[in-house]
């Protein structure tokens, strides 16, 4: 048992964490939000070169990484400076279920930044549940809606959950497709996110799709991706923390009231205190996933289930107390702390929010 | 990072494992698991076991008895004692005293106490709080005066743990009262059986006898018996106290009460149907697991990053808020898992040789005193509010 960061991880780590903090300030991000589809390609190009897309797949898909670890730090390097453009969508969610599924040119695509994708997943009845799949796939035809598929619009190839049999929440029947969202059958609404992302929701109709796998068996690696998606979102919420953490802390020191800087006042100094000791119970959680990614499925889904819950908890805690402790200036579109707060909170909305998490850690432990 | 257990670490639990299989005994470890109160001989008894194999004082150093264990094989450890239901290691003498001697002791002191910490021929004590000083340890009044050849020490302690099966205790006094309050306190070591010292037991509001006062009158003790310089204590007292924090923290001891709720769960039934079921209790159950597991794993990053058995100052302040956080939610829900059959207080249950049929489901009838003595371990040691003081001005420079 090592805790320690590996050399290769802490290069990456360091080399991330700088270009974030020398390229990516607020009004860079808050630019790329606002062009078309979301993100700004140039950065992505740029974020690719620097190794960033290939770190988070496995040399067997022409990466270099691939492992916890590796989602655990390139995030966390994401989530210090808000990063929108479509690492999860693309490298996580979408590529995961296409590694080991003869698409290694398409992978080679990815890693190079010429291509990406998303997965279509969610359903306007599904909430968070990941089996429960209504999209039905007849003949190689896929028919059904999707809702808030991240970064929809943007992506060069969809991966698309769909039914070829089974009840509509059974694990078994669920195969995953891949769809050409310009296809004959598709119909796409694109919309910003409240928190600068970017989503869309698409109607299929008949839509051709090509089985990933067995077309009835596709549940394991949608629960792949959806796993490393989960530490992914737990990983970037850490950065988003640290983030807050230090706006906070040097907003204490310089803001005076009552003749005082914040940071002498008891009341506000435990506040801060119990965040801050929230952020490591966090971090710990999210180390275990990581390192657990590998381990048999019980073991590993409960470590991700238990991340993603305790990160829910956390994150609206430390989003919450970075907003009241800093006073009104967290309540400006100007100023950086509340946009980290708004990516904490919507976090929890994206793949399980912690009362899903919690039920799942639960039952998991009945599980086989 | 790796987070699973090397062949090498595994091989080490199997050791302990069937170390304690074959020493620990049976005697023990049942009324470990039924809760029932140890004597002081079976305290010594589980200490010279332990010392048998080398292992009593792991994180001291090889030279004074100890081991050259890593931080996980030193978690292994403790996993493997809470599984085996050993008894608690007493720590004022192995965890707390022994940590200060090593590092601010005299070659002589070393030399004369630690073995006798290890053989038992010294049960030590822990003589810091008093009755005007509680968390505001340093305003503490207990005296010192050097008269020729001896410290004479008058005053008094409280909350003193197991001081009635105690010989011997360390005492915090007052050298000088001039400066800083912190910058006029000493070290001493105290034998109990001198004249002027006096235990007298307080009774907590579990109806146990667990800790003490502790009254020091005209108590002479040789010149030698103070731990390093005059008027340096304070500097010992914070240094023993990140070995006490670290300890409350109690992992170890809250893994085994988690997986003792994970079986309560099961057994007792709610609406029909096994406790665990019930949506309110299950959702409570599992933060707490989450929570332990995070705990867990914070333990082990802070206490391999900081080596020898304890966590930092500012880290053993946030082990110790966040672990007693964790113990008194798992002891509300032990309590609460029995209903109403946490209510009934038969003392003598508690005692070896008690034979009678229990009341209510096996295992009822200490959750609810159990619940209640666990409200201590937010207050000792420095309050959970202390521990956040020292953690936004020692970690976050507020």
């Amino acid at each position: 048992m090592d805790f320690t960061l590996s050399e290769e991880r802490r290069m990456l780590t360091e080399t991330l964490t700088r270009f974030v903090r020398e390229k990516y300030d607020l009004k860079t991000r808050h630019k790329a939000a606002k062009m078309e589809g979301g993100f700004d390609p140039a950065m992505w190009a740029e974020f690719a070169e620097l190794g960033a897309v290939g770190a988070l797949l496995p040399e067997s898909a022409g990466g270099f990484g691939g492992a916890g670890e590796d989602i655990l730090v390139v995030f966390e390097a994401l989530g210090g400076g808000l990063v929108v453009e479509p690492f999860l969508a693309t490298a996580v969610l979408g590529a995961t279920p296409l590694i080991g599924a003869g698409k290694d040119e398409m992978l080679e695509e990815v890693i190079a930044g010429g291509f990406h994708l998303a997965l279509a997943h969610t359903e306007p009845e599904s909430r968070y549940e990941m089996a429960r799949v209504a999209c039905r796939a007849e003949g190689g035809k896929i028919t059904g809606r999707k809702s808030v598929v991240l970064n929809g619009a943007t992506a060069d190839r969809l991966i698309v959950s769909a039914r070829t049999s089974g009840g509509e929440a059974d694990e078994a029947g669920i195969g995953l497709w891949l769809v050409d969202p310009k296809g004959p059958g598709v119909t796409m609404r694109a919309f910003g996110t409240v928190d600068g992302g970017h989503a869309a929701e698409f109607a299929f109709d008949g839509a051709p799709g090509e089985a990933l796998g067995d077309p009835e068996g596709g549940y394991p690696a949608l629960e792949a991706a959806l796993g490393r998606g989960a530490l992914a979102l737990c990983a970037e919420a850490l950065g988003a923390m640290e983030a807050c953490k230090a706006l906070t802390l040097d907003y204490m020191k310089t803001r005076k009231q009552f003749g005082a800087p914040l940071a002498k006042f008891q009341a506000l100094q435990h506040r801060m205190v119990e965040m801050v000791i929230a952020i490591e119970q966090a971090r710990s959680l999210t180390m275990l996933a990581a390192g657990m990614l590998d381990a048999p499925r019980k073991e590993r889904e409960r470590a991700i289930s238990a991340a993603k819950n305790l990160v829910g908890r956390v994150g609206r805690l430390v989003s919450e107390e970075t907003i009241q402790l800093h006073g009104g200036i967290a309540m400006t579109w100007e100023y950086a702390a509340p946009h980290f707060a708004k990516r904490l909170i919507m976090i929890d909305h994206m793949l399980g929010d912690e009362d899903f998490h919690l039920a799942r850690f639960m039952a998991l432990e009945e599980a086989a | 990072m790796d987070l699973n257990y090397t062949p090498a670490e595994q091989a080490f639990r199997e050791e302990v494992r069937s170390y304690l299989r074959d020493n620990l005994p049976k005697r023990l470890s049942d009324k470990v698991a039924k809760g029932l109160r140890l004597s002081r001989d079976d305290l010594r008894e589980w200490h010279a076991i332990l010392n048998k194999a080398g292992w009593l004082a792991w994180h001291w150093p090889k030279e004074h008895g100890g081991t050259d264990w890593t931080p996980v094989e030193a978690h292994i450890f403790h996993e493997e004692i809470v599984v085996a239901n050993a008894p608690r290691i007493v720590p004022f003498g192995v965890n707390m005293l022994g940590p200060v001697l090593i590092k601010y002791g005299s070659e002589e002191q070393k030399a004369h106490y630690l073995p006798r910490i290890l053989t038992s021929e010294h049960w030590w004590c822990q003589g810091y709080s008093e009755p005007g000083a509680g968390s505001d340890l340093a305003s503490l009044k207990t005296e010192a005066v050097l008269d020729g050849d001896e410290w004479v020490i008058n005053g008094q302690k409280t909350w003193t743990t197991l001081g009635h099966i105690a010989d011997h205790i360390f005492v915090l006094a007052r050298t000088d009262k001039t400066g800083k309050p912190q910058e006029g306190i000493s070290f001493f070591l105290v034998p109990m059986d001198v004249p002027g010292v006096e235990v007298r037991p307080i009774i907590t509001l579990d109806g146990e006898h667990e800790v003490n006062e502790v009254f020091l009158t005209d108590v002479r003790i040789p010149k030698a018996n103070i731990v390093g310089e005059v008027n340096g204590g304070w500097t010992l007292a914070k240094y023993l106290l990140t070995y006490e924090r670290t300890g409350i923290a109690g992992v170890g001891y809250s893994r085994q009460a988690m997986e003792h709720l994970k079986a309560a769960a099961k057994r007792l039934k709610a609406n029909g149907k096994p406790l665990r079921e019930d949506p309110f209790f299950a959702a409570r159950m599992g933060k707490v697991e989450i929570d332990l597991m995070a705990m867990d794993i914070f333990n082990l990053r802070v206490v391999a990053a900081a080596g020898g058995g304890a966590a930092g100052g500012v880290e053993s302040s946030m082990l110790k808020v966040q672990g007693t956080v964790v113990r008194q939610e798992l002891t509300d829900l032990m309590r609460r898992a029995f209903g109403p059959h946490a209510a009934p207080f038969i003392s003598e249950a508690f005692d070896e040789g008690w034979n009678e049929e229990p009341v209510g489901p096996a295992g009822a009838m200490k959750q609810a005193t159990k619940y209640f003595n666990m409200r201590k371990v937010s207050i000792y040691g420095g309050s959970n509010e202390i521990q956040k003081n020292i953690i936004s001005k020692m970690g976050l420079g507020l």
